[in-house]
């Protein structure tokens, strides 16, 4: 080894990248959206194929590889069955509430797939199987946050 | 499928943090170990895949800042922006499709970014991003829903933190070689239930490389050829909710589609050896049931029953594992370094006496969204 590499101080450079984008929701995501900002509505759909219903909704169904096609909406929920859940631990920036707060898997009524949300209340008494209903915020914006978490349903 | 080889392999040591070495310096060590592994020269090199992700490294088309590094000057490059064990299946690609000999070097400094906001990015935008999901929150989902459908207990998942970090002692490269037991696990710090600390792999450094030859060019190499036997990815859905997170579809058909290249009927009796993606404890038993080696269901017994410690009937993880080292994209190519290894005759203390078939696996995507696995052997 070179003499020099002992006694070498390393340097670190910080840094960080904000990018700054505008993502198209889509038109199946934006119908979506729209209804839970003005309606308090959770939209699906429904493959005319498999009749799979989907939530979100989605503009093509991934296993089939076919069309949905624009009559086969269907309201959803609010209520739902938990069918996977965690309670995390641990604080960073980006989540929406301070720990511990749950996320749980919802297979929301009228619904074929999950439907990944947050739980902020009653996490001791979280289990799969406990039913829970949407709760929407008073001022919404078209966002998946418009819906401020699930709470628990009284057995 | 035409006989393809492994002919060189090289890894740095996997740290928490490499603060003198910069990606640079990192792919440029595993390239010339690589190549003095397989006796070649760049000469002998015609075409080169690097294996990076423009997060990870902060910096956009990150592949084209170490070509020069990874012996690609002059040559064909071209890049992989996923885990290794894929760079890897196109690398064999590239040789089936009548390069003779093709490097595969990949990167990753999990030190340097910050592994939430950057696991958070992987998740869709619209729906899934601004719940502030990252790998270790999703990958809890999907231990809860595997745990509480089958009774895995979170003791069964300990026993393989217990033997992976055990396992690492027995390797230079591994960051984590520890001696823990059951109730160090389980009285870890809390992080995402059923998650634990321990449950968890930690954050890493490091760099990996292999060499892939066809029949010819492997008669060139100084090692005895490990040769490539089967080989096959599959992807599930991107959304969680449109998975059965306790069913790994996706590696049962990559399991089936390799085992049938490999002309392998009954992996549980003529596999020797298994190098899978464990970034979390609970992944381990539930790749081996994706994997076929048990019934659906039963993995929580088999770890229990020490099948798959080192010495037992089919030794998992000898190297230690993800658990023991996670550098991000590198980790499911140093799978197949180790398996090549074991093969070879040469992984000193963790080796599996006459291991002649072996099994490496790497995963993509949220909670195992996509898997690769590698059928590897002496003969």
């Amino acid at each position: 080894m070179a003499a020099w590499l002992q006694d070498v101080e390393d340097l670190t450079l910080k840094g960080q990248i904000n990018v700054p984008y505008t993502w198209s929701v889509g038109e199946v995501g934006s119908r979506f959206l729209v209804a839970l900002r003005d309606e308090e509505k959770i939209l699906g759909n429904r493959c005319p194929s498999c009749n799979t219903v989907y939530v979100p909704p989605r503009k093509n169904c991934g296993s089939c590889f076919k069309d949905i096609d624009d009559n086969q909406w269907a309201e959803l929920g609010p209520e739902g069955v938990v069918t996977a859940f965690t309670i995390v631990r641990y604080d960073y920036p980006l989540q929406p509430a301070k720990a511990p707060f749950a996320y749980a898997i919802i297979k929301l009524d009228g619904a074929d797939v999950g439907f990944v949300h947050l739980i902020r209340q009653g996490l001791e008494k979280l289990r799969n199987g406990v039913r829970v209903k949407a709760l929407f915020k008073e001022e919404r914006t078209g966002h998946i946050l418009d819906i401020d978490s699930f709470v628990l349903l009284e057995a | 499928m035409e006989k393809i080889a492994i002919v060189g392999v090289a890894q740095t040591k996997y740290e928490r943090r490499k603060k003198g070495e910069i990606f640079y310096d990192m792919v440029y060590e595993v390239t010339t170990k690589a190549m003095e592994d397989a006796g070649y020269t760049l000469d002998d090199i015609d075409n080169v895949i690097t294996v990076s992700n423009d997060f990870w490294d902060g910096r956009t088309i990150s592949c084209m800042a170490v070509q020069e590094v990874a012996g690609a000057h002059d040559k064909n490059v071209s890049t992989v922006e996923g885990d290794g064990a894929f760079g890897a299946f196109y690398g064999a690609m590239r040789v089936l499709g009548g390069f003779k000999t093709t490097l595969v070097v990949t990167h990753s400094k999990g030190s340097e970014g910050d592994s939430k906001v950057i696991t958070n990015a992987m998740f869709d935008p619209v729906y899934h991003r601004a719940l502030g999901l990252d790998a270790i929150s999703s990958s809890a989902l999907q231990a809860q829903a595997y745990m509480e459908k089958y009774g895995i207990t979170e003791e069964q998942c300990a026993m393989v933190s217990v033997k992976n970090h055990g396992n690492a002692k027995n390797n230079p490269c591994a960051q984590l070689p520890m001696n823990i037991t059951v109730e160090d696990v389980m009285r870890s710090r809390k992080i995402a239930d059923p998650l634990k600390l321990l449950d968890c792999s930690p954050v890493s450094d490091g760099a990996a490389a292999i060499i892939i030859a066809d029949k010819d060019s492997a008669k060139k190499a100084r090692n005895t050829p490990v040769w490539i036997k089967g080989i096959a990815h599959c992807s599930d859905a991107y959304f969680l909710g449109d998975r059965d997170l306790a069913d790994p579809r996706a590696l049962k058909d990559a399991a089936a589609r390799a085992y049938a290249m490999a002309g392998i009927t009954r992996p549980r009796d003529e596999i020797d050896v298994v190098e899978l993606y464990d970034a979390f404890s609970y992944m381990e038993p539930l790749w081996l049931e994706g994997m076929g080696f048990c019934n659906q269901g039963d993995g929580g017994r088999m770890i229990e029953k020490g099948i798959s410690v080192k010495g037992g009937s089919l030794p998992v993880n000898p190297s230690g594992g993800v658990l023991s080292a996670h550098p991000v994209l590198t980790a499911g190519l140093a799978r197949i370094i180790e398996s090549t290894l074991q093969l070879r005759g040469e992984a000193d203390e963790r080796q599996v006496p006459g291991a002649r078939t072996a099994l490496a696996h790497g995963i993509n995507g949220p909670c195992g969204q996509s898997h690769c696995v590698w059928i590897l052997g002496r003969e």
